[in-house]
């Protein structure tokens, strides 16, 4: 190409694109370079969303909606030949159904939060209005040290620490005295289950809304607890009927933020769930499995699958939980910034 | 009718005694959530520090695992590369992502940046390490290695060092860049050389977040790291490489009391770790 047609061609693109051309044309700036650098994060979001929706897609188009609406996970047989439906080889007698992990995880985060948000609530409360300010600052940061050991030294503390503790002693007892209330009675089990993994992974979240409360309650303005005193009240009745309906706003985002982490918590729940495979717990100390610990548990296994649909199935579990964390994380965030009052 | 408008309240001493019953009846109730807690935390770090302690010795830092015993060197050196390896992908990534969120607030890239970075904050890192697994280790084709492993942790850490970064030159007062432009500074030079020396303890912060995560994580190592019983060979790509957290999920599993004092050895340096660097990093950013 001569210079002369690619002047030609140049002018003919400022002509078409004048913006675009324009950008190109001046010198490059600092905040270009800090742009293309920043890029990294979108296209890596959008890269592995788009990167896992391609790769699950097969099975996403073989296994339907059948794949939220049963629970088995079942290879097929492995040796035998694989038949192709709709161009894409599968194992005969393969069928892939996840509700089982989509209750496991629906539950076990549940009961998490049960246990989690009246214990963070207190624990708040008091670090905000009952330690003089010098503690608070050295309690606080006892606190927020749970939030952070790593998972796996959760998994360990369950396995070596809660599993004996709860199939011996707290299984047993609960089973008995508590029996009478339904999913709480029946089989003890031997630790491993639902139970169990429900407790670590409230201990994992507490932190999470301990530290948001906290700060919230802090920056309340003393105004409010001034006038309240004024009224007679008492200093709990304060943060109770006063301070903490204010902040309700603040408590569901910080419920949400913690329900995000305990649905992708994955191996403090590897450790400690039992893992079952095809089925709901009969009571809450049965085992389970969720979906991210599943992911984790069943790779092994799915590798042996030679047409690779079991590796493909995980990925659209992955996807699905990818999904359902981000859902829950946005939610989070709404309620959090439209509890500042707008501010992200 | 009035006798009740009229009563004075001294006279309701019985419903003042409940009142302050039930405020007390509430103190001790939250004083107990904080004191389980309290003892949740010191069960953990207790039991890791007893049984981490008691496992520890020379060989642990001298020799690399074989078969259910030796020691963890080759995890202890693994999880340093992944580490630095993580910090090198991501720092400049998170920081000029960051710079770039706070200081060009305005327009759509900026707002896109954002968006992703509080996106991404929300991906479960299992998430991240199985498209990590399928789209570095098999479809690239690097198998399980070290760059696999340090391209996904990156990810993981990419939003903690951008969100920390941002708050960090969020807060420098908008004084100082005017002066710097007005003494005839460039965008480059203004941002290098007056902003990021005012903003350091912040983005450190950040840095030293990215680093505890990618020393403690574990679900997106198993299938993009791998595990190996030797050295580092030095090779990014094609040969796994042994991490500390791998050791403790895998050892604590084996029968053997050999494996399980190398699990908690292996959880007791981890442990350590994370807790001074956080502990470090919360000081970093401890009113002067």
């Amino acid at each position: 190409m001569t210079s002369a047609a690619l002047k030609a061609s140049a002018d003919a693109f400022a002509v078409r694109r004048p913006r675009l051309a324009k950008l190109l044309r001046r010198a490059p700036r600092f905040r270009d370079l800090l742009a293309v650098l920043g890029g990294a994060i979108p296209l890596g979001v959008v890269g592995v969303v788009a990167f896992l929706t391609i790769y699950a897609w097969p099975a996403v188009m073989l296994n339907g909606w059948g794949f939220v609406g049963g629970s088995e996970w079942n290879l097929g047989s492995t040796y035998a030949d694989p038949i192709v439906t709709n161009g894409i080889p599968v194992l005969p007698g393969a069928h892939y159904a996840i509700l089982f992990l989509i209750g496991g995880t629906l539950l076990s985060t549940a009961i998490a939060m049960i246990v989690a948000v009246p214990v963070g609530v207190g624990a708040a409360i008091f670090l905000a209005e009952a330690v003089p300010s010098w503690a608070r600052l050295w309690l606080s940061l006892f606190v927020e040290l749970l939030a952070a050991i790593p998972s796996v030294v959760f998994g360990l503390w369950g396995y070596a620490v809660l599993i004996p503790l709860v199939g011996k002693h707290i299984a047993p007892a609960m089973s008995l005295w508590l029996g009478w209330i339904p999913f709480l009675g029946g089989s003890p089990g031997n630790g491993y289950g639902l139970l169990a993994a429900s407790l670590v992974l409230s201990l994992m979240i507490v932190p999470l809304i301990t530290v948001t409360l906290r700060d919230a309650i802090v920056s309340q303005p003393d105004s409010l607890r001034e006038t309240a005193a004024a009224l007679g009240a008492t200093r709990f009745e304060t943060v109770w009927l006063v301070i903490m309906p204010g902040l309700r706003t603040v408590l569901i985002g910080a419920c949400v933020l913690a329900i995000g982490r305990a649905l992708g918590e994955t191996m403090a729940v590897l450790m400690v769930s039992g893992n079952a495979l095809g089925g709901l717990p009969s009571n809450i100390f049965g085992p389970v499995s969720t979906m991210a610990s599943f992911i984790v548990s069943q790779l092994d296994s799915a590798l042996t699958d030679p047409t690779g649909f079991a590796v493909r199935s995980l990925a659209e579990i992955a996807l699905a939980l990818c999904l359902m964390s981000i859902a829950v994380n946005t939610l989070a965030r709404l309620l959090l910034s439209y509890a500042n009052g707008g501010r992200p | 009718m009035s006798a009740t408008t009229n009563r004075p309240l001294v006279h309701d001493l019985a419903l003042a005694r409940r009142r302050h019953l039930i405020s007390q009846l509430g103190w001790i109730v939250c004083a107990t959530t904080l004191a389980m807690l309290g003892v949740a935390i010191c069960w953990i770090l207790g039991m890791i520090l007893i049984k981490g302690v008691s496992a520890l010795s020379l060989k642990i830092f001298t020799a690399p695992t074989q078969g259910n015993g030796g020691g963890l060197l080759n995890a202890i050196e693994g999880t340093a590369v992944l580490a630095v390896g993580t910090l090198i992908l991501a720092v400049p990534l998170g920081v000029a992502a960051g710079v770039y969120v706070a200081e060009f607030p305005v327009g759509p890239w900026a707002k896109t940046i954002r968006f992703f970075c509080d996106t991404l904050v929300g991906v479960p890192s299992i998430v991240l390490g199985y498209a990590g697994y399928v789209l570095l280790v098999q479809t690239l084709g690097w198998k399980f290695s070290a760059a696999a492993a340090c391209v996904t942790l990156a990810m993981i850490c990419l939003p903690y060092i951008c969100r920390s970064s941002e708050l960090a030159f969020a807060a420098i007062s908008i004084d100082l860049r005017e002066a710097a432009y007005a003494l005839g500074a460039g965008e480059r030079q203004v941002i290098l050389f007056v902003l990021l020396p005012a903003a350091t303890p912040g983005v450190l912060t950040g840095i030293l977040l990215a680093l505890s995560v990618s020393v403690g994580e574990t679900a997106p190592l198993l299938y993009t790291a791998g595990w190996s019983n030797y050295l580092w060979n030095g090779r990014l790509f094609d040969s796994p490489i042994a991490y500390l957290t791998y050791a403790i999920w895998t050892f604590i599993n084996e029968p053997s009391a050999s494996a399980n004092a190398l699990a908690y050895a292996a959880a007791l340096l981890v442990t350590s770790f994370v807790l001074v660097v956080s502990i470090a990093s919360r000081l970093l950013i401890r009113p002067r």
